[in-house]
């Protein structure tokens, strides 16, 4: 029973949803778009099992005097603080002037930007160190990212324009409008754009296999280890 | 008196009130299709006064009842020089009855007939999504037979996944160098597909951990994902014998905001080194941040995503990479199951069935036949 | 040490130290770099400038600081497009860290016409709700019942600007500014593909290139690519903002990745050339 009830659920909820994008019946469909508004509800209150457990693995850390249990204090007392404001502030709490809105504008947006920011960097060391061409692929997986790289900025139509604007070739009808920003629209046109699709669908058809066999209950490992 | 009326008018004349706009004509209904019977549609003739710069007509209104009789109630109205509107606010398998009144600067002029009585009505199959029917049907046709085909012993060949085996390897190398393993299920939500996948390997991967006593830890960054990490790592300690040593502290809910998360999980790199990085499942900006990282400390990384633009991320700072699909066979992979390798050859001829069509859809599209890209085109 | 020995050698800070000097400098002292708005931009304008003036849009803005430098300038230019044409704007958030942000990109541009731009009569801001594509599809049955209330707290149907309101169907066009999940693919999948509302998109560069076959499909009317795109959208419009300014640094930014690639290889060719000797 603790693995047949599980299973039984989703594979009623799974085919309900499926159904539900080919039968508009009220049937089907009411019930359909209860389970859709369901789920919102569903997520949204398992924020507070991953609060929880947040809380508990932390504080114990600190208890303990774990190695590095300073850092966990601080995440206690900021998630604490945090929340603690945001329901004192209430409806509101994110409008000008408030608390809450100092800790998004001078703590939260800044922190989130600059780790994002970290990519560049690593991206730059990532080229030195692995961009390999060994091979004719890698080769002209090369070229193509360095062209579409280069085109992608002003800075490239600048630098190339006397190479691609063929204006030095001596031959009339020769197109002199040629820049590297039009190959690079080119190759995100036709050839990116083509692999791209098949990769989508091949994506897309193993998210329909597993979701499958979730559904059938083929897949169950997801629900306890015990088989 | 009069005389001086009269000189007046010449001078000044009077200006007449516009007449009432003549009535919109032929009224008709239709049921709206592949709906559950909420909408009807209406569309008249335009009003021979609707013509641009006349300004006799302003708009329509569309009036409706439950009797020929009335009483009447505006349900819409349309803008002069529309001829149709949809009525949204119908009950299914009710009679109603509709008239359109014209109107403009002289008044409102009601329709000479009315139409009905028109009813909403609910259809069984949405015919627009016919191909995709047709396409999924075919699918799970195709899933069903394979995996009752390897049931009774034709079990499909699945080729070598390099980026699979080396986990083991990876595994391996840190438990000669006495480090833990580091596992990321990806940074979604148990929604995400990728990350039940992830969470499939991650019990293959806790299994092995036990059997060579390697410490595990599992940053996880959804509740649902955290819950179900749980009960993976302590299937695979149970599966390889060792339930004793298991520790429900190794998988731990860390937040679902994405730069909290991966600062979060380079911290344990940088502090508990481990030998051996694992990262299954749905990754976003932060695959690079992560892979790069974790290159710095050493160790032998192991990725698997199908967000194509991430991969590019993985395959340069990875040892091995699985790319879309491969993450979605690894539990069929690792398990050797007969029903889950039966599944991916069925998803496999879809393909080829896929590719056909694409080929033979080019070729007639070539030639002006538009018919299968039509059927094809969903609503 | 021969020189690329010492390169094989490198401290990767160098290379660190190296991109933010080159980041820095155009921000300091900017070069000004011609900007051409490319096809796809050239789709996002038009569609926007095609819609009746005084239309009421919806627009989703799915993304958090973290995409700020990207996102956050077409927002504003698509803010000054749809305002330039008297059109309302029902902004929803997906995602949990932007609601903040984009009401302050909201007030910010709102600021800018004379008298300001009425909060519930030219504008709204529906704010966040858990639920990625169920929140979509739930719009579709009505928006007021996807968000009974607003980012403020207002009961939503008490809103002026939402009284002719109802769901997909009130809108001509549907402006999706994301950065990654839930972002412009669901919202093909779920509204545009289901509801065939127009619809454009703005995104971070590196998610672009997976747009690009709803581009070619039809599915997308324009497409802006990254902080690029958002330039060349500032081009087109006549405008010089902050992604306009950025431009420049990412240019010398992507010039150094260029250089790293190509001396990557040079390293590499010269120790095989060494060890074949």
């Amino acid at each position: 029973m603790k693995r047949e009830l599980p299973l039984t659920i989703t594979a009623g909820i799974g085919l309900l949803m499926i159904l539900s994008f080919f039968v508009p019946h009220q049937v089907i469909a009411v019930p359909a778009d209860f389970i859709q508004a369901s789920a919102i509800i569903v997520l949204a209150f398992s924020y507070f099992l991953g609060g929880a457990n947040l809380l508990r693995v932390n504080i114990d850390g600190i208890y303990k005097r774990e190695p590095g249990w300073i850092y966990k204090l601080v995440l206690v007392v900021s998630l604490v603080a945090t929340v603690a404001i945001g329901f004192v502030e209430g409806k509101g709490f994110l409008d000008q002037g408030r608390i809450s809105k100092w800790i998004y504008d001078n703590l939260y947006s800044p922190m989130q930007a600059t780790m994002f920011a970290l990519l560049a960097f690593f991206i730059a060391s990532a080229a030195f160190r692995a961009f390999r061409i060994r091979t004719l692929e890698a080769g002209l997986l090369a070229a193509a990212a360095l062209i579409v790289m280069m085109g992608r900025v002003p800075l490239g139509n600048v630098l190339t324009d006397w190479l691609f604007g063929l204006r030095w070739l001596p031959f009339p009808g020769v197109p002199h409008d040629l820049h590297l920003s039009t190959i690079q629209e080119w190759i995100m046109d036709v050839p990116q754009n083509a692999a791209k699709r098949a990769i989508l669908i091949g994506a897309a058809l193993g998210v329909m296999a597993t979701g499958l066999r979730v559904i059938l209950g083929i897949e169950r490992s997801y629900l306890s280890g015990e088989d | 008196m009069l005389a001086l009326g009269a000189a007046l008018a010449l001078v000044a004349p009077v200006s007449a009130a516009p007449p009432a706009p003549q009535p919109a004509t032929r009224l008709d209904w239709k049921d709206v299709p592949n709906d559950a019977g909420r909408a009807l549609d209406l569309t008249w003739v335009l009003s021979p006064d609707d013509k641009p710069g006349l300004g006799l007509v302003t708009q329509y209104l569309v009036e409706r009842s439950t009797s020929v009789g009335g009483p009447w109630t505006v349900v819409d109205s349309a803008s002069a020089g529309a001829d149709k509107v949809t009525d949204e606010s119908v009950r299914r398998n009710t009679p109603y009855y509709y008239r359109v009144v014209t109107v403009g600067p002289g008044g409102a002029t009601p329709a000479g007939s009315l139409t009905g009585p028109a009813t909403a009505t609910s259809q069984w199959l949405d015919t627009t999504r016919a191909s995709v029917l047709a396409l999924t049907a075919l699918f799970f046709a195709f899933v069903l037979y394979y995996i009752r085909s390897a049931q009774m012993g034709k079990k499909p060949f699945v080729r070598r996944i390099p980026g699979i085996d080396a986990i083991e390897e990876a595994i391996g190398r840190a438990t000669e160098m006495g480090r833990p393993v580091l596992f990321v299920p990806g940074i979604q939500d148990i929604d995400d597909i990728q990350t039940v996948a992830g969470l499939v390997i991650l019990e293959s991967v806790a299994r092995l951990t036990a059997r060579y006593e390697t410490p595990i830890s599992v940053p996880v960054s959804y509740p649902i994902p955290f819950a179900i990490a749980q009960e993976m790592v302590r299937g695979g300690y149970l599966q390889a014998g060792r339930p004793e040593q298991y520790n429900p502290d190794s998988v731990r809910f860390v937040s679902p905001e994405q730069f909290a998360y991966v600062a979060a999980v380079a911290g344990i790199m940088l502090r508990d080194r481990p030998g051996a990085h694992i990262f299954m499942g749905s990754f976003y900006a932060e695959s690079l941040l992560l892979a790069e990282t974790g290159f710095s400390t050493g160790a032998i990384q192991v990725a698997g995503t199908a967000n194509v633009h991430q991969l590019p991320f993985f395959v340069v700072a990875c040892d091995y990479t699985l790319i879309g699909e491969e993450l979605y066979a690894a539990s069929a992979y690792l398990s050797g199951e007969p029903k889950l390798v039966g599944s991916l050859k069925g998803a496999d001829l879809i393909k080829l069935v896929i590719v056909g069509l694409v080929v033979v859809g080019c070729a007639l599209e070539s030639f002006g036949v538009h018919g299968l890209t039509q059927w094809m085109a969903t609503q | 040490m021969s020189w690329t020995q010492t390169l094989e050698k490198l401290d990767r800070r160098w290379i660190f130290l190296v991109l933010a000097l080159l980041v820095m400098g155009p921000l300091l002292f900017p070069l000004a770099l011609p900007l051409s708005p490319s096809p796809p931009v050239h789709g996002f304008v038009q569609a926007i400038d095609k819609i009746p003036d005084g239309s009421t849009v919806l627009m989703s803005c799915d993304y958090d600081p973290a995409s700020k430098p990207e996102l956050v300038p077409m927002t504003r230019t698509a803010l000054r497009q749809l305002w330039g044409k008297h059109c309302r704007i029902v902004v929803t958030v997906l995602w949990d860290g932007g609601p903040g942000l984009v009401d302050n990109v909201l007030r910010e541009v709102a600021a800018e016409y004379p008298g300001g731009k009425t909060y519930g009569v030219d504008y709204v801001n529906l704010g966040y709700k858990e639920g990625r594509e169920d929140v979509m599809v739930l719009m579709g049955k009505g928006i007021a019942n996807a968000f009974p209330r607003d980012y403020r707290g207002n009961d939503t149907r008490s809103l002026p600007l939402m009284a002719n309101v109802r769901d997909y169907s009130s809108f001509p066009l549907l402006v999706n500014i994301s950065a990654g999940y839930p972002g412009t693919k669901e919202w093909v999948q779920q509204v545009q593909g289901r509801y065939h509302l127009p619809m454009v998109s703005g995104c971070t560069a590196v998610s672009a290139p997976e747009y690009y076959p709803y581009l070619q499909s039809g599915q997308l009317l324009g497409l802006l690519g990254g902080m690029a795109g958002a330039a060349e959208y500032e081009k087109a419009r006549g405008e010089k903002g902050a992604a306009t300014r950025g431009m420049d640094a990412q240019s010398m930014a992507h010039v150094l990745v260029a250089v790293m690639i190509v001396l990557g290889n040079v390293v590499q060719r010269s120790r095989r050339q060494a060890e074949g000797a």
